[in-house]
């Protein structure tokens, strides 16, 4: 065996500290070294050629470069071993600069230190043994998981790029917590409005396959070759042949509470969640209906002309394999009902801002007129709390849920547009609107629309006759303040939904301290997951507002085309291999997904 | 008599403490030349095996670098590590062998300091425990 010893000087920033020539004059001595030399610069092109010439002229198997950081020049050196057709893994590099020359001046122990290094390499050169790169297939589909906003145009987005995508909703309509909302800040056009002709091409797109009521139960395999398991739970409703005509509200004898104008109006068991839904077809659903096991009326199914009516629908299971994933599961608000000094779920006027998001819209239980829950009176003040479980370390959440000063700021605006001589409070502990026009929107709420804003935390909601008792301090002032109102309006702070926590378990995905999927990198991979090939978008990786959320999901399809539109892709050669004589077989990396070790495994 | 000089390696993973001791160079930190580093890809990966070996076959001390709990590039890595160096420091102690030889520290790429520091503690450390005799063996290859 042939060895080649490089040592580099960087100009003065190794030879200063480094005494490069003793170095290189005592590694010819040790086992299997052919040649060992010292250049300046041996990074540059001169450099390279230098060792070029030496695998031609000394027959040489194996390199170590003593010079920077693997992270500077690995790469460019193993292209070095490549071109003269040796293994580009057969390269040790020694870092005698960042981990020497500039972290000591001795130059007698920096000499010393270098050497022991270098000697280490030399010898571990010697066990090397070439690495072969791995190529693999890629399956050209995509999976995205969760089909509100973000979901939605990940999918679009993949799907216009050519690719076949699958949806996968959870529930019976795709658009998320947006199809609930009423107007959007800050230019406040009705988030229906822009939201459902994405829906609608969501369904009429040849490239989407969209998957309502199911839910992903496993997913296995690597980048470009995911193995995934769908649960499709049955609608009980034939989807192709519901024509929406709704003949079989009037006769459907059982009332439930509508989920998605948040209980606040009745709906029967059989059911659209609103009229914009997609897929636009009815669905039954199993715990109110009378008709599914035991088999008690079937009214609906005899007045429903298509026959779409199917109560023996069964759950399936489906099997396919994608080349990436975006996971998009999107938040849940934080369950008010823990601050119990705010009286949310006991005082009847106390409501969520999701709550009013319904009471506001045209399309919601009170067709847009803003009416108080308890006795349908138009309220004459309204106070808004903000941070309502946000930025409260000792008690609840700890971090700033970023939209809801906006959000705030939108309902009191909401109000005072439709309840003119009307008085809105906010009551705030730090405003928030860094976002493009979000500070002239809160200028414009406090100034133009005559929107109070007071500076401090609310300690107590009470209830007082009919009236609601709100007690807290002017941290400005540093007054305690009294005040009565007729509804109070909770600014719930945003956690990672149940979705979201149940997919980043099923895949392995790293979660933060408080539950939202961990980006590979902060900053640089922001929709990257550390595992290859899965992406991520929206309020699953933390709050977010609209125009984040739908930036980040054309960022994950960008990112998830990119495998989709190779045809094979390499996979790094230095992975993990299972050693044979020490391995069990109790299969619990298996079981646990370790996607790297499987590929080598028999 | 001339100062003991121990001999130190280091065991860095890839991701976190590695990165950390290259910012430690390139923000020019000095510290004491005593820890040879050698690179593993995760803390994880560490064999108990290497921190024996490297004190038997004439390493004073070692150290072991992973990154910060929670911040594990393949999640659990430095769990992992954290549990078996700790068996491994009680059996280390069971056969006469200071514990403290062996030190784990979390230090993330973000960290030169951090890693400048840990160094000179260890090393000092190191100085006071005295050489290594207990076990001895020849470096066969
Ligand atoms: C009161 C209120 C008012 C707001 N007003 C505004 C505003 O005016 N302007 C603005 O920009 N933003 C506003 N927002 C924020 C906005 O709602 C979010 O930015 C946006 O809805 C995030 O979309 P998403 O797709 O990430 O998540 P979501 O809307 O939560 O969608 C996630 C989807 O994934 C599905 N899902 C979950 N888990 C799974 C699973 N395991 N499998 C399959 N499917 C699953 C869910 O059913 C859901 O359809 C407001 C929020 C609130 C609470």
């Amino acid at each position: 065996m042939k060895i080649g010893v490089y040592v580099c000087e960087c100009g003065s920033n190794i030879a200063s500290t480094v005494d490069v020539d003793k170095i290189v004059e005592e590694a010819k001595d040790l086992p299997n070294v052919a040649v060992s030399r010292v250049y300046k610069y041996m990074c540059s092109d001169p450099g390279q050629e230098l060792i070029k010439n030496d695998i031609d002229e000394y027959n040489l198997d194996k390199i170590v470069v003593a010079a920077c950081s693997p992270r500077m020049h690995e790469a460019t050196f193993r292209s070095v071993l490549e071109d003269k057709g040796l293994n580009p893994y057969v390269l040790e590099i020694v870092n005698i600069r960042e981990h020497v020359s500039w972290v000591n001046s001795d130059k007698d122990k920096g000499t010393e230190k270098s050497m022991a290094l270098l000697t280490g390499a030399v010898y571990r050169s010697a066990l090397m043994k070439p690495l072969e790169r791995k190529k693999v297939g890629v399956i050209h589909t995509a999976l995205v998981i969760g089909g509100g906003i973000a979901g939605i145009q990940a999918a679009l987005d993949i799907a216009s790029m050519g690719y076949k995508t699958t949806l996968v909703e959870k529930t019976s309509s795709i658009g998320g917590k947006m199809s609930q909302l009423d107007k959007t800040f800050p230019t406040l056009d009705c988030s229906q409005c822009i939201l459902s002709p994405k829906m609608v091409e969501v369904n009429r797109h040849p490239n989407i396959k969209l998957l309502s009521l199911s839910e992903v139960v496993a997913v296995d395999g690597y980048v470009g070759n995911f193995k995934v398991k769908i649960k499709r739970n049955p609608r009980y409703v034939i989807e192709d042949k519901c024509t929406l005509c709704g003949d079989c509200l009037p006769v459907c004898p059982v009332i439930a509470h509508d989920e998605y104008n948040q209980g606040f109006s009745p709906r029967k068991a059989i059911y659209i969640s609103y009229p914009q839904a997609i897929p636009a077809s009815f669905i039954i659903d199993p715990d109110d209906c009378l008709g599914i096991n035991p088999l008690i009326c079937t009214k609906c199914k005899e007045v429903c002309g298509p026959e779409a009516i199917d109560f023996d629908m069964q759950p399936e299971i489906i099997e396919k394999e994608f080349g990436a994933i975006v996971v998009a599961t999107g938040y849940a608000p934080y369950p008010i009902e823990n601050i119990g000094e705010y009286g949310y779920g006991t005082i009847h006027d106390v409501i969520s801002g999701l709550d009013y998001e319904r009471i506001v819209s045209a399309s919601g239980p009170t067709e847009g007129k803003i009416l108080r829950p308890s006795d349908g009176k138009i309220p004459e003040t309204v106070v808004f709390i903000h941070c309502a479980g946000s930025r409260d370390p000792s008690k609840h959440l700890p971090y700033c849920s970023k939209i809801c000063c906006m959000y705030s700021t939108k309902h009191a605006l909401q109000y005072k547009h439709v309840v003119h001589n009307g008085t809105a409070i906010n009551f705030y502990i730090d405003i928030r609107t860094a976002g493009k026009d979000y500070e002239e929107f809160y200028q414009r709420a406090a100034e133009e629309d005559k929107v109070i804003y007071i500076r401090g935390k609310v300690s107590e909601v009470l209830e007082d006759g009919d009236q609601i008792l709100i007690k807290g301090v002017d941290t400005l002032s540093g007054e305690t303040v009294e005040l009565h109102a007729d509804m109070v309006v909770l600014a719930t702070g945003i956690t990672p939904s149940e979705g979201t926590k149940e997919m980043a378990s099923l895949m392995n995905l790293a979660v933060d301290i408080n539950g939202f999927i961990r980006e590979a990198h902060p900053k640089l991979k922001p929709v990257d997951t550390a595992i290859a090939g899965i992406f991520i978008a929206g309020t699953a990786t933390g709050p977010k507002d609209i125009p984040d959320t739908v930036s980040q999901a054309s960022g994950a399809a960008s990112k998830a085309c990119g495998i989709l539109s190779q045809d094979e892709l390499e996979i790094e050669a230095t992975v993990a291999i299972v050693d044979d004589s020490l391995c069990l077989e109790v299969v619990a990396c298996v079981l646990k997904r370790a996607h790297i070790a499987l590929l080598r495994c028999k | 008599m001339e100062e003991f000089e121990p001999n130190i390696i280091g065991f860095l993973c890839n991701w976190c403490s590695y990165a950390g001791a290259d910012l430690a160079g390139t923000s020019r930190i000095q510290y004491p030349p005593n820890v040879k580093i050698i690179k593993v890809m995760c803390s994880g990966r560490i064999n108990p095996m290497y921190v024996v070996n490297a004190l038997q076959q004439g390493a004073d001390g070692v150290l072991i670098g992973g990154c910060h709990p929670g911040d594990c590039h393949y999640s659990r890595g430095n769990y992992l590590a954290r549990r078996r160096i700790a068996v491994m420091k009680r059996l280390l102690e069971y056969i006469g062998i200071e514990p403290e030889r062996v030190r784990m520290t979390w230090v993330s790429a973000a960290e030169g300091r951090k890693f400048a520091e840990v160094v000179e503690e260890v090393t000092e450390d190191i100085k006071k425990i005295g050489p290594m005799k207990k076990i001895r063996r020849e470096n066969v290859w």
